[in-house]
Protein backbone atom coordinates (compact mmCIF):
# COMPACT_ATOMS: atom_id res chain seq x y z
CA UNK A 1 0.00 0.00 0.00
CA UNK A 2 2.54 2.48 1.02
CA UNK A 3 4.46 1.59 -2.61
CA UNK A 4 1.51 2.47 -4.37
CA UNK A 5 0.75 5.46 -2.56
CA UNK A 6 4.61 6.64 -3.09
CA UNK A 7 4.67 5.99 -7.06
CA UNK A 8 0.99 8.09 -6.95
CA UNK A 9 2.78 10.64 -5.47
CA UNK A 10 5.79 10.35 -7.41
CA UNK A 11 3.57 10.75 -10.42
CA UNK A 12 1.53 13.38 -9.44
CA UNK A 13 4.46 15.64 -8.57
CA UNK A 14 5.18 14.91 -12.34
CA UNK A 15 2.13 16.29 -13.43
CA UNK A 16 2.25 19.26 -11.40
CA UNK A 17 5.76 19.98 -12.54
CA UNK A 18 4.14 19.56 -16.25
CA UNK A 19 1.85 21.85 -15.49
CA UNK A 20 3.83 24.98 -13.74
CA UNK A 21 6.10 24.45 -16.71
CA UNK A 22 3.11 25.47 -18.77
CA UNK A 23 1.68 28.18 -16.97
CA UNK A 24 5.71 29.26 -16.38
CA UNK A 25 5.74 29.67 -20.27
CA UNK A 26 8.42 27.44 -20.25
CA UNK A 27 7.42 25.22 -22.63
CA UNK A 28 7.88 28.41 -25.38
CA UNK A 29 10.90 27.99 -26.96
CA UNK A 30 10.92 31.40 -28.22
CA UNK A 31 9.80 32.74 -24.87
CA UNK A 32 12.80 31.28 -22.91
CA UNK A 33 15.00 33.18 -26.01
CA UNK A 34 13.50 36.14 -25.76
CA UNK A 35 14.31 35.88 -21.69
CA UNK A 36 18.49 35.12 -22.70
CA UNK A 37 18.35 37.59 -24.84
CA UNK A 38 19.18 40.31 -22.76
CA UNK A 39 21.03 43.02 -25.24
CA UNK A 40 18.48 42.46 -28.03
CA UNK A 41 16.56 45.38 -27.13
CA UNK A 42 13.05 43.24 -26.41
CA UNK A 43 14.18 41.46 -23.27
CA UNK A 44 11.35 38.94 -21.75
CA UNK A 45 12.15 39.53 -18.21
CA UNK A 46 8.58 37.07 -17.51
CA UNK A 47 11.24 33.74 -16.31
CA UNK A 48 12.51 35.31 -13.91
CA UNK A 49 8.99 35.14 -12.15
CA UNK A 50 9.56 31.74 -12.55
CA UNK A 51 12.94 31.07 -10.67
CA UNK A 52 11.42 33.29 -7.97
CA UNK A 53 8.72 31.29 -7.17
CA UNK A 54 9.96 28.31 -7.50
CA UNK A 55 13.15 29.25 -5.73
CA UNK A 56 10.98 30.35 -2.94
CA UNK A 57 8.43 27.60 -2.87
CA UNK A 58 11.29 25.07 -2.57
CA UNK A 59 13.68 27.09 0.11
CA UNK A 60 10.85 27.16 2.31
CA UNK A 61 10.20 23.68 2.55
CA UNK A 62 13.39 22.53 2.46
CA UNK A 63 14.60 24.61 4.73
CA UNK A 64 11.44 24.36 7.31
CA UNK A 65 9.57 21.29 6.86
CA UNK A 66 12.24 18.36 6.21
CA UNK A 67 14.66 19.37 8.99
CA UNK A 68 11.52 18.26 11.08
CA UNK A 69 11.42 15.01 9.35
CA UNK A 70 13.52 12.14 10.04
CA UNK A 71 12.99 10.24 6.61
CA UNK A 72 11.07 10.92 4.09
CA UNK A 73 7.70 9.68 4.16
CA UNK A 74 7.89 6.70 1.66
CA UNK A 75 12.02 6.16 1.42
CA UNK A 76 14.46 5.15 4.34
CA UNK A 77 16.75 7.99 3.88
CA UNK A 78 17.00 11.20 1.98
CA UNK A 79 19.18 11.38 -1.02
CA UNK A 80 21.35 14.39 -1.78
CA UNK A 81 24.42 15.48 -3.68
CA UNK A 82 26.85 14.19 -2.49
CA UNK A 83 30.02 16.51 -4.17
CA UNK A 84 30.34 20.07 -2.90
CA UNK A 85 33.19 21.75 -5.12
CA UNK A 86 33.29 23.63 -8.08
CA UNK A 87 35.28 22.00 -10.66
CA UNK A 88 36.27 22.35 -13.63
CA UNK A 89 33.97 19.85 -15.48
CA UNK A 90 31.05 21.13 -14.04
CA UNK A 91 31.18 24.39 -14.88
CA UNK A 92 32.47 23.57 -18.67
CA UNK A 93 28.96 21.05 -18.52
CA UNK A 94 27.49 24.37 -17.57
CA UNK A 95 28.81 26.47 -20.35
CA UNK A 96 27.75 23.74 -22.81
CA UNK A 97 24.32 23.48 -21.35
CA UNK A 98 23.78 26.68 -21.48
CA UNK A 99 24.88 27.15 -25.08
CA UNK A 100 22.47 24.15 -26.14
CA UNK A 101 19.98 26.24 -24.18
CA UNK A 102 20.43 29.61 -25.79
CA UNK A 103 20.15 27.96 -29.56
CA UNK A 104 17.36 25.47 -29.07
CA UNK A 105 15.37 27.38 -26.21
CA UNK A 106 14.52 24.03 -24.92
CA UNK A 107 15.54 22.57 -21.57
CA UNK A 108 15.21 18.78 -20.47
CA UNK A 109 12.22 19.39 -19.14
CA UNK A 110 9.96 21.65 -21.15
CA UNK A 111 11.34 18.96 -24.11
CA UNK A 112 9.88 16.28 -22.25
CA UNK A 113 6.93 18.18 -21.21
CA UNK A 114 5.97 18.73 -24.80
CA UNK A 115 7.11 14.99 -26.37
CA UNK A 116 3.46 13.85 -27.03
CA UNK A 117 2.78 16.50 -29.35
CA UNK A 118 5.12 14.43 -31.74
CA UNK A 119 6.16 17.66 -33.51
CA UNK A 120 9.36 16.99 -34.84
CA UNK A 121 11.70 19.52 -33.61
CA UNK A 122 10.79 18.50 -29.88
CA UNK A 123 11.84 14.48 -30.90
CA UNK A 124 15.13 15.66 -32.71
CA UNK A 125 15.93 17.64 -29.28
CA UNK A 126 15.07 14.92 -27.60
CA UNK A 127 16.99 12.12 -29.57
CA UNK A 128 20.07 14.23 -29.89
CA UNK A 129 20.04 14.70 -25.89
CA UNK A 130 19.96 11.09 -24.98
CA UNK A 131 22.99 10.49 -27.61
CA UNK A 132 24.98 13.42 -25.77
CA UNK A 133 24.18 11.82 -22.17
CA UNK A 134 25.23 8.71 -23.77
CA UNK A 135 28.53 10.09 -25.39
CA UNK A 136 29.09 12.38 -21.96
CA UNK A 137 28.91 9.19 -19.82
CA UNK A 138 32.17 7.93 -21.97
CA UNK A 139 33.59 11.36 -21.90
CA UNK A 140 33.48 11.56 -18.36
CA UNK A 141 35.71 8.29 -17.45
CA UNK A 142 38.17 10.12 -19.70
CA UNK A 143 38.64 13.13 -17.74
CA UNK A 144 41.72 13.13 -15.16
CA UNK A 145 40.14 12.83 -11.14
CA UNK A 146 42.40 15.49 -10.92
CA UNK A 147 40.32 18.06 -12.63
CA UNK A 148 37.23 16.69 -9.94
CA UNK A 149 37.93 18.64 -7.13
CA UNK A 150 38.51 16.70 -3.37
CA UNK A 151 35.47 17.06 -1.42
CA UNK B 1 14.06 48.13 -24.07
CA UNK B 2 11.84 45.70 -22.29
CA UNK B 3 9.43 43.33 -24.03
CA UNK B 4 6.10 43.07 -22.98
CA UNK B 5 5.77 40.65 -20.15
CA UNK B 6 3.88 38.34 -17.41
CA UNK B 7 4.80 38.54 -14.12
CA UNK B 8 1.54 36.34 -12.35
CA UNK B 9 1.28 33.37 -14.74
CA UNK B 10 5.14 32.56 -14.50
CA UNK B 11 4.99 33.18 -10.89
CA UNK B 12 2.30 30.42 -10.22
CA UNK B 13 3.89 28.50 -12.58
CA UNK B 14 7.34 28.78 -10.29
CA UNK B 15 5.04 28.23 -7.27
CA UNK B 16 4.08 24.58 -8.58
CA UNK B 17 7.59 23.66 -9.95
CA UNK B 18 8.71 24.27 -6.30
CA UNK B 19 6.13 22.82 -4.89
CA UNK B 20 6.39 20.07 -7.09
CA UNK B 21 10.34 19.45 -6.81
CA UNK B 22 9.82 19.76 -2.81
CA UNK B 23 7.16 17.03 -2.80
CA UNK B 24 9.50 14.64 -4.56
CA UNK B 25 12.15 15.96 -1.76
CA UNK B 26 9.82 15.32 1.22
CA UNK B 27 7.49 12.06 -0.16
CA UNK B 28 10.49 9.64 -1.72
CA UNK B 29 13.75 11.97 -0.54
CA UNK B 30 15.44 12.84 -4.08
CA UNK B 31 16.21 16.10 -6.29
CA UNK B 32 13.55 17.05 -8.94
CA UNK B 33 16.41 16.95 -11.11
CA UNK B 34 15.10 16.39 -14.77
CA UNK B 35 18.06 15.75 -16.30
CA UNK B 36 19.33 13.30 -13.35
CA UNK B 37 16.20 11.56 -13.76
CA UNK B 38 16.48 10.88 -17.74
CA UNK B 39 20.36 9.79 -16.80
CA UNK B 40 19.57 7.41 -13.92
CA UNK B 41 16.93 5.90 -16.83
CA UNK B 42 19.45 5.89 -19.59
CA UNK B 43 22.09 3.26 -16.78
CA UNK B 44 19.54 1.88 -14.72
CA UNK B 45 20.54 0.49 -11.86
CA UNK B 46 18.04 -2.07 -9.62
CA UNK B 47 15.16 -0.83 -7.52
CA UNK B 48 16.53 2.83 -8.97
CA UNK B 49 14.30 2.81 -12.03
CA UNK B 50 10.21 3.00 -11.42
CA UNK B 51 10.04 6.48 -9.54
CA UNK B 52 12.56 7.78 -12.67
CA UNK B 53 9.41 6.29 -14.70
CA UNK B 54 6.83 7.55 -12.86
CA UNK B 55 7.63 11.24 -12.95
CA UNK B 56 8.43 10.94 -16.55
CA UNK B 57 5.58 9.58 -17.22
CA UNK B 58 4.01 12.19 -15.08
CA UNK B 59 5.83 14.83 -16.94
CA UNK B 60 4.46 13.58 -20.04
CA UNK B 61 0.95 13.12 -19.05
CA UNK B 62 0.95 16.44 -17.84
CA UNK B 63 2.09 18.60 -20.59
CA UNK B 64 -0.51 16.04 -22.89
CA UNK B 65 -3.03 17.12 -20.90
CA UNK B 66 -2.13 21.00 -20.92
CA UNK B 67 -1.30 21.19 -24.61
CA UNK B 68 -5.28 21.43 -24.69
CA UNK B 69 -5.66 23.06 -22.16
CA UNK B 70 -3.81 26.00 -23.19
CA UNK B 71 -2.47 24.92 -26.65
CA UNK B 72 -0.78 28.83 -27.24
CA UNK B 73 1.93 27.92 -24.70
CA UNK B 74 3.11 24.59 -26.85
CA UNK B 75 4.19 27.11 -30.03
CA UNK B 76 7.38 25.22 -30.61
CA UNK B 77 8.44 27.62 -33.19
CA UNK B 78 11.59 29.71 -33.06
CA UNK B 79 13.04 30.18 -36.64
CA UNK B 80 15.42 27.44 -35.70
CA UNK B 81 16.38 25.48 -38.24
CA UNK B 82 16.59 21.25 -37.42
CA UNK B 83 19.99 21.22 -37.50
CA UNK B 84 20.64 23.74 -35.03
CA UNK B 85 18.09 22.01 -32.86
CA UNK B 86 20.11 19.12 -32.97
CA UNK B 87 22.98 20.54 -31.98
CA UNK B 88 21.07 22.18 -29.04
CA UNK B 89 20.01 18.75 -27.95
CA UNK B 90 23.57 17.00 -28.31
CA UNK B 91 25.12 20.27 -26.15
CA UNK B 92 22.57 20.04 -23.53
CA UNK B 93 22.92 15.94 -23.32
CA UNK B 94 26.64 16.26 -22.50
CA UNK B 95 26.83 19.37 -20.62
CA UNK B 96 24.14 18.67 -18.30
CA UNK B 97 25.77 15.40 -18.00
CA UNK B 98 28.90 17.00 -17.08
CA UNK B 99 27.54 19.77 -15.41
CA UNK B 100 25.46 17.61 -13.11
CA UNK B 101 22.14 18.95 -13.46
CA UNK B 102 19.78 22.07 -15.49
CA UNK B 103 17.74 24.62 -14.93
CA UNK B 104 15.45 22.29 -12.77
CA UNK B 105 18.17 20.48 -10.84
CA UNK B 106 21.08 23.41 -9.95
CA UNK B 107 18.41 26.44 -11.24
CA UNK B 108 15.71 25.08 -8.54
CA UNK B 109 16.75 22.47 -5.80
CA UNK B 110 20.61 23.67 -5.74
CA UNK B 111 19.84 27.31 -5.29
CA UNK B 112 16.93 26.25 -3.13
CA UNK B 113 19.65 24.17 -0.69
CA UNK B 114 22.46 26.99 -1.23
CA UNK B 115 24.53 24.57 -2.82
CA UNK B 116 27.55 26.24 -3.94
CA UNK B 117 28.23 24.18 -7.14
CA UNK B 118 24.66 25.11 -8.09
CA UNK B 119 25.17 28.66 -7.43
CA UNK B 120 28.56 28.35 -10.12
CA UNK B 121 27.02 26.32 -12.28
CA UNK B 122 23.50 28.86 -12.81
CA UNK B 123 25.20 31.95 -13.76
CA UNK B 124 27.50 30.44 -15.74
CA UNK B 125 24.57 28.48 -18.21
CA UNK B 126 22.57 31.41 -17.93
CA UNK B 127 25.44 33.59 -18.86
CA UNK B 128 26.34 31.71 -22.12
CA UNK B 129 22.89 30.68 -23.00
CA UNK B 130 22.43 34.59 -23.11
CA UNK B 131 25.69 34.60 -24.95
CA UNK B 132 24.68 32.20 -27.57
CA UNK B 133 21.31 34.36 -28.13
CA UNK B 134 22.92 37.32 -28.69
CA UNK B 135 25.91 35.81 -31.25
CA UNK B 136 22.81 33.82 -33.01
CA UNK B 137 20.71 37.59 -32.99
CA UNK B 138 23.91 39.28 -34.55
CA UNK B 139 25.34 36.83 -37.56
CA UNK B 140 21.62 35.86 -38.00
CA UNK B 141 22.79 31.87 -38.45
CA UNK B 142 19.78 29.45 -38.87
CA UNK B 143 16.88 32.04 -38.77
Amino acid sequence: MKMFISGLVTFFSGICFAIGLTLAGMTIPSKVIGFLDVTGGQWDPSLMFVMIGAITVYAVMYHFIKPKMDKPLYAPKFRLPTRSKVDVPMLLGAAMFGAGWGIGGFCPGPAIASASLLDMRTLVFLACMIVGMYLAFLIQALIPSALYGKD
Amino acid sequence: MIAEFEIIKPLLGGVLIGFASALLMLSIGRIAGISGIVEGLLRPKTGDVFWRFLFILGLVFGGFVMSFIMPERYSLETGRSIEMIALAGLLVGVGVHLGSGCTSGHGVCGIGRISKRSFAAVPTFIGVGALVVWYLGRSRIGL
